[in-house]
């Protein structure tokens, strides 16, 4: 960016929020920051997020970021953090019509943040909550030595991806769904609430331990050797994934949007003949088909201009599902009006799982593949199987999801933890790796019993030695 | 929406976040690297490899151990650029190195990258010369600059801000006031640099090797590994070393460096006959060694002949007169025979004659420590 475009820019950023918010956009304030690539990279290490405390790990990210960058690899185009206001990092090096249609894609991911629910919970201060996490961490490097601090930060960030975005104290639950006759979902509720009051639980769990899937919540309450800075930190995580959580499990639909309206909200400004072509190859770049793994701009873009075609009218009268289903009335208005309200509801796994069509398999060049001796081969095109190998990827934000069972297993202090096996199965070096880990902060032995070559196994740490029976 | 946005464009100069935390993953590496360098240094890669050539050496501590479920079992959900049908193939194994992305399946350790010339400070920082004789040395004239003195005149790039600072003060203080005013011409002071002559203690090192018949690939690659160290480290630490390559069966010559390192012989071993040529060499070219501190190194698979061995410890004796400190390494397998010059050497009990033994290539590095490593190193 020369310094006599930045006011181009400017006036471009205008133009740019006037047509969102005339097509139906709603982003919060943007603060929008030219940045030199070495701190994009730098940010980028760090989840986006410049407060954010010090660890080894991002330093890590960063220099292969960097590296990536300098041996022109990949590049970060632009960053942008969900918050109100919401900050966007523009790279120094890209050309004016570059950074336009990063703000215009900037625009459409504020307003995602802002609306879908997923993001209802996650906190729009969350630079001030890093920043004082980051001053609270360095203080108990000061005070408990900084080899302590980094060795607690390594164990608690094995194990920050097993955390439950939906736990919910007893006093935030809703109340007793039989209350509730208003709910059209009552008969459903009632019938799974039934089968729980008449002992349908699984047969092994003990007890009932509300933090059964949030890991790191359950040594926080239950880890009786842990120092209370110790799960003061394990909570800190905690809170951090739980800001980030959404924007794993929105990938797709996030950068979908993102990149259905930088096309949109681009078309409507006043391009020159050069800007259109330099335009048309970045854009051209972001939803290329890649070698291997999804291109979540791609797969979310035309889901959604799928979606939309669906529910458009036609000259037939309303498109959408009206006949197909038997519904009397469409379900939305139009397609713009469907997926402004599919962008308020679904994840990843919903909008895959209910709107992922066998067309959409095809165009998109969807498929399962697995590892056959020494190679990776496609071994799935059938497109319902492959929607729903994708949607089972996509589930947990491709966490393994995994359960505490017992905090005190045989009475001997032993954590018990139970991988929900749903037909794949755990990396074992990083499985003994995290269960070191997780010892480590539990203190006693730590077992976590899975499925290997389809047998039930389970494996245990108790400090000395690792051992599987 | 009323259209609330800035755009702003701030000094990032003093944002140093990334950096700080690249510093202690790379003293992260390093670590893992001092702790894994008996299997780094015997690398084939690395030996003959100049310094600036990139490795990538494995560091598994390093990984971000997390619950991932295994690519490698059961199927993935992947996309491809049109057109895929059941049965192609996407990568092998081998192939997927590129990128180093760790989300990547394949991708199976973390690897650092570093150069030769990285992981030699890294390795030498713990190696000496031992012994070295301070009476003898050279003095080197001009080596360098030092700033030893302070004067009133100068390059403003050499002002001493300190020293300028306590002038004023006490100038200030000479008229009564406490607190120093401006600062005046007279206050300022500069620092001022001397050339300096720099003592080198000149030293000469004796590589010697056995290329007869018995030496087989693991034993010349044991050797040569170890005196590409050796020459690397002798070259990055001292100016004022001498090698002299000596090769060596039955009979022994002295050969080029390149020679040295790539050709190998035949025929039997007698190891006198190398140590006799080292204690020509040294008479002829240094009269005796006296103004030298020389350190003989020699590499065998100790099969000497044994009729042989008698004048090869007297030779050894002599040599170990005038050297500071003499390295025999033995490389052994199970077919080694009982008696070899390592079980005499050691019979002798002279400290200043260190001896290793080598039975796989981690030792190599056992080796250089037990020669050159510096006191107090667990050995």
């Amino acid at each position: 960016m020369k310094k006599e475009e930045i006011p181009l820019l400017e006036e471009a950023i205008g133009r740019i929020a006037e047509v969102a918010a005339r097509m139906g956009l709603d982003a919060p304030p943007m603060r929008f920051e030219i940045c030199p690539p070495d701190i994009v990279y730098t940010l980028g290490a760090y989840g986006g997020m410049p407060t954010r405390f010090a660890h080894w790990s991002f330093g890590k990210a960063y220099n292969r970021m960097k590296t990536q960058y300098d041996f022109a690899l990949s590049r970060i185009y632009e960053l942008v953090i969900n918050t109100d206001p919401c900050y966007a990092y523009l790279l120094d090096q890209n050309s004016l019509i570059q950074n336009k249609l990063v703000v215009a894609h900037v625009y459409a991911h504020a307003d995602f943040f802002k609306h879908n629910l997923h993001y209802a919970r996650t906190r729009r201060d969350m630079l001030e909550t890093m920043s004082r996490t980051a001053a609270v961490l360095r203080d108990y490097e000061f005070i408990h030595g900084k080899e302590r601090v980094e060795k607690l930060l390594d164990a608690g960030l094995a194990i920050q991806g097993q955390i439950d975005p939906w736990f919910r104290e007893e006093a935030e639950r809703p109340g007793n769904i039989e209350e509730q006759p208003s709910c059209p979902y009552a008969d459903l509720w009632g019938e799974d609430a039934t089968r729980s009051r008449e002992g349908g639980d699984p047969p092994k769990k003990t007890k009932e331990i509300p933090e059964a899937r949030d890991l790191l919540l359950a040594l926080v309450r239950y880890a009786r050797h842990l120092e209370d800075w110790e799960k003061d930190v394990l909570s800190l995580l905690r809170d951090e994934m739980l800001y980030f959580r959404p924007q794993i499990t929105t990938k797709i639909a996030n950068e979908g949007w993102a990149t259905y309206w930088h096309q949109r909200l681009l078309r409507e400004l006043d391009l020159t003949e050069a800007e259109t072509v330099e335009y048309s190859l970045l854009n051209s770049r972001i939803v290329q088909p890649p070698g291997m793994s999804l291109n979540p701009y791609l797969v979310g873009l035309r889901l959604f201009e799928d979606i939309e075609r669906r529910y458009d009218r036609t000259e037939d009268g309303p498109g959408g599902r009206t006949a197909a289903d038997g519904e009397d009335e469409p379900l939305f208005a139009d397609g713009r009006e469907a997926i402004f309200a599919l962008r308020e509801t679904e994840n990843d796994c919903s909008l895959l799982r209910n709107f992922l069509t066998k067309e959409l398999v095809e165009e998109l060049d969807l498929y399962l593949y697995a590892k056959m001796g020494d190679k990776w081969v496609v071994t799935e095109k059938e497109w319902e199987k492959v929607r729903d190998g994708l949607v089972l990827d996509l589930t947990d934000g491709g966490f393994p999801a995994v359960e505490v069972v017992d905090v005190d297993h045989e009475g001997k202090g032993t954590l018990a933890l139970r991988h929900l096996y749903d037909g794949r199965e755990l990396h074992l070096r990083h499985l003994e790796k995290t269960l070191d880990q997780v010892q480590s902060l539990w203190r006693r032995t730590v077992q976590l019993e899975t499925v290997v070559d389809g047998r039930t196994k389970t494996f245990a740490c108790d400090g000395n030695r690792s051992y599987s029976f | 929406m009323d259209s609330d946005y800035t755009l702003s464009r701030e000094d990032w100069s003093l944002h140093r976040k990334g950096i700080l935390d690249q510093e202690r993953h790379r003293a992260k590496v390093e670590e893992a690297i001092r702790k894994n360098l008996a299997d780094i240094v015997s690398q084939e890669s690395i030996i003959m490899a100049d310094g600036q050539k990139v490795i990538k050496v494995p560091i598994r501590s390093l990984e971000e151990y997390r619950l991932r479920f295994d690519p490698a079992k059961g199927q993935n959900a992947g996309q491809g650029q049109g057109g895929s049908q059941p049965g192609a193939v996407l990568g092998r194994e081998a192939s997927r190195g590129g990128g180093g992305a760790g989300d990547e399946p394949g991708s199976d350790y973390y690897e650092a990258e570093i150069t030769v010339d990285e992981l030699a400070e890294i390795l030498f920082a713990e190696l000496e010369l031992p012994n070295l004789d301070d009476l003898n040395r050279r003095r080197i004239p001009a080596e360098g600059v030092d700033f030893r003195s302070v004067g009133k005149v100068g390059l403003t790039s050499n002002l001493d801000k300190k020293r300028t600072l306590l002038e004023a003060i006490k100038r200030a203080a000479r008229h009564g006031g406490a607190v120093p005013g401006a600062i005046a011409r007279e206050d300022v002071r500069f620092r001022v640099w001397e050339e300096v002559e720099r003592a080198q203690t000149a030293a000469l090192v004796v590589a010697m090797m056995d290329t007869s018949g018995s030496m087989g690939d693991f034993e010349k690659y044991v050797a040569r590994s170890f005196f590409t160290w050796l020459v690397r480290f002798l070259r990055s630490r001292y100016r004022s070393v001498e090698l002299v390559f000596l090769a060596h069966s039955t009979e022994a010559k002295e050969v080029s460096e390149e020679e040295f390192f790539t050709k190998g012989e035949s025929g039997g071993t007698k190891c006198s006959s190398v140590y006799r040529l080292a204690m020509e060499i040294v008479a002829q070219r240094y009269g005796r060694g006296l103004g030298i501190n020389i350190y003989p190194f020699h590499f065998s698979d100790g099969d000497n002949l044994a009729s042989d061995n008698q004048r090869a410890l007297e030779a050894a004796r002599e040599l170990l007169d005038v050297a500071r400190l003499f390295g025999y390494g033995e490389v052994r397998s199970d077919s080694s025979p009982r008696h070899t010059l390592l079980s005499l050497f050691r019979e002798m009990g002279d400290p200043r004659l260190k001896t290793a033994e080598i039975w796989e290539k981690a030792d190599i590095h056992r080796a250089l420590r037990a020669f050159l490593g510096k006191e107090g190193l667990p050995r």
